[in-house]
């Protein structure tokens, strides 16, 4: 595997990785999309969800909860409003945080505003969820 | 002559005071080294994040969202970030004479409306029955996260429903410990940085579309300029209480040598008067 990407992830409160990776899978907003060497310079919208890379045969799982990407040049930059490793996600919390969604959910009508806000809640958690189920990056 | 009794007793109260100023000094010293490493941390994803827009809106007219758009300034906001708590030197006043420029040099030709983070700016407005848009106090322990998501909905709000046609925030830059330096910069239109620096437009392939990233993109930039405005003035605050207490206790210091060489003043003149009286009284019976 000679030939590897560079991948940044940025979050608002700190530079999370910056190492060479050998592919990158995110979730944009016209659906997942995988980033090899090579890659045709891009830029998106990230959606709520899962972003995995691969790194020495390993693939390590992040949950994240939407941002930018953008690839240039062999490097790839993810800028994430939060981003957590699988063995980083706190499980009771993102349990609770979906209890709780789930709960709005179905006391507020679909035309509220709030409804909107707590179905991206509730989003963020099961990501967190499914994401925490995944092995840990070690 | 103030009496042995009273001086000792001052001392002691002084020894009292520095103690605590000495204990605030590092209890600042510490959250100056998380808050100063918490701007440093926030500085790449801004930096990115500023690209991006420099690159997004090359591509665009001005007019192509409406908070690049510039209109004619009317009304302008003004959001002043200051501290909850004192004793941080002139780290509140500092701020507070800014934004009181600001006020006079655009107050006479439009209206200026505040919005202000802080009771220490809050209280001092409201004693001079200046008119507050919008308050935030007892912020200090909330995620700066939020507060910056919450104050940038509020001030692009204003935007959207014209009551500001330009918004700016008062903030104080963080120099170093000793110097920080209130700053106003323009928060809403977004400038996008991008006006001279042509020539190095790449190809793009973009998804979903150059408007939609760009719409989604700008509150986002709004926030953080926001956020990382929070993360300088905290470190400033920190900083500034530092400096303040560590001249306070110097200041202590210097005021207890002074007492004492005083008391020990008073003693010895007060040995030498006892003395006196003795001799003088074995003299008399003689």
């Amino acid at each position: 595997m000679a030939e590897k990407i560079r991948l940044k992830l940025v979050t608002p409160s700190r530079l999370l990785l910056d190492e060479e990776v050998d592919e990158v899978t995110a979730p944009g907003a016209l659906g997942e999309f995988g980033v090899l060497p090579k890659h045709i310079s891009f830029l998106t919208l990230l959606e709520v969800g899962e972003m995995s890379y691969k790194q020495g045969g390993e693939r390590h799982h992040l949950a994240l909860s939407g941002g930018y990407a953008e690839v240039l040049d062999e490097v790839m930059t993810v800028l994430a409003g939060a981003a957590e490793y699988s063995d980083e996600i706190d499980i009771e919390r993102a349990r609770a945080a979906r209890e709780r969604a789930e709960k709005r959910m179905a006391e507020l009508s679909q035309e509220d505003k709030e409804f909107a806000a707590a179905e991206a809640a509730l989003r963020r958690a099961l990501v967190r969820l499914q994401v925490a189920g995944k092995e840990a990056r070690k | 002559m103030a009496t042995l009794k009273v001086i000792r007793k001052r001392i002691g109260s002084i020894r009292n005071t520095q103690q605590i100023t000495k204990a605030m000094k590092m209890v600042s010293a510490a959250k100056l080294r998380r808050a100063q490493e918490a701007v440093l941390q926030a500085r790449p994803y801004a930096e990115k994040m500023a690209a991006l827009l420099k690159n997004l809106s090359a591509r665009v007219s001005a007019e192509a969202h409406p908070l690049l758009m510039g209109r004619e300034e009317k009304k302008a906001h003004l959001l002043l970030l200051t501290a909850d708590r004192g004793l941080c030197g002139g780290y509140n006043a500092n701020l507070i004479r800014a934004a009181e420029g600001f006020l006079r040099s655009q107050g006479a030709e439009k209206e200026v409306h505040l919005t202000i983070v802080g009771r220490k700016g809050v209280d001092y407005f409201r004693r001079r029955q200046v008119e507050i848009a919008d308050r935030y106090i007892n912020v200090t322990n909330r995620p700066p996260e939020e507060l910056a998501c919450e104050l940038a909905e509020k001030m692009i709000g204003r935007f959207r429903q014209e009551e500001a046609d330009g918004v700016y925030i008062l903030y104080s830059r963080f120099r170093s410990a000793l110097s920080q330096v209130p700053t106003i910069e323009k928060l809403i239109p977004v400038a996008t940085g991008g006006e001279e620096g042509e020539g190095e437009i790449t190809e793009y392939l973009f998804e979903p579309g150059v408007e939609a990233l760009l719409s989604s993109l700008l509150p986002k930039v709004v926030e953080v300029v926001i956020y990382r405005a929070l993360l300088e003035a905290s470190a400033s605050e920190h900083g500034a209480r530092m400096t303040a207490m560590d001249s306070a206790t110097t200041n202590a210091a210097e005021m207890i040598s002074s007492l004492t060489l005083q008391m020990n003043r008073a003693r010895q003149a007060s040995i030498t008067r006892e003395l006196l009286e003795i001799v003088s009284t074995a003299e008399a019976l003689k």
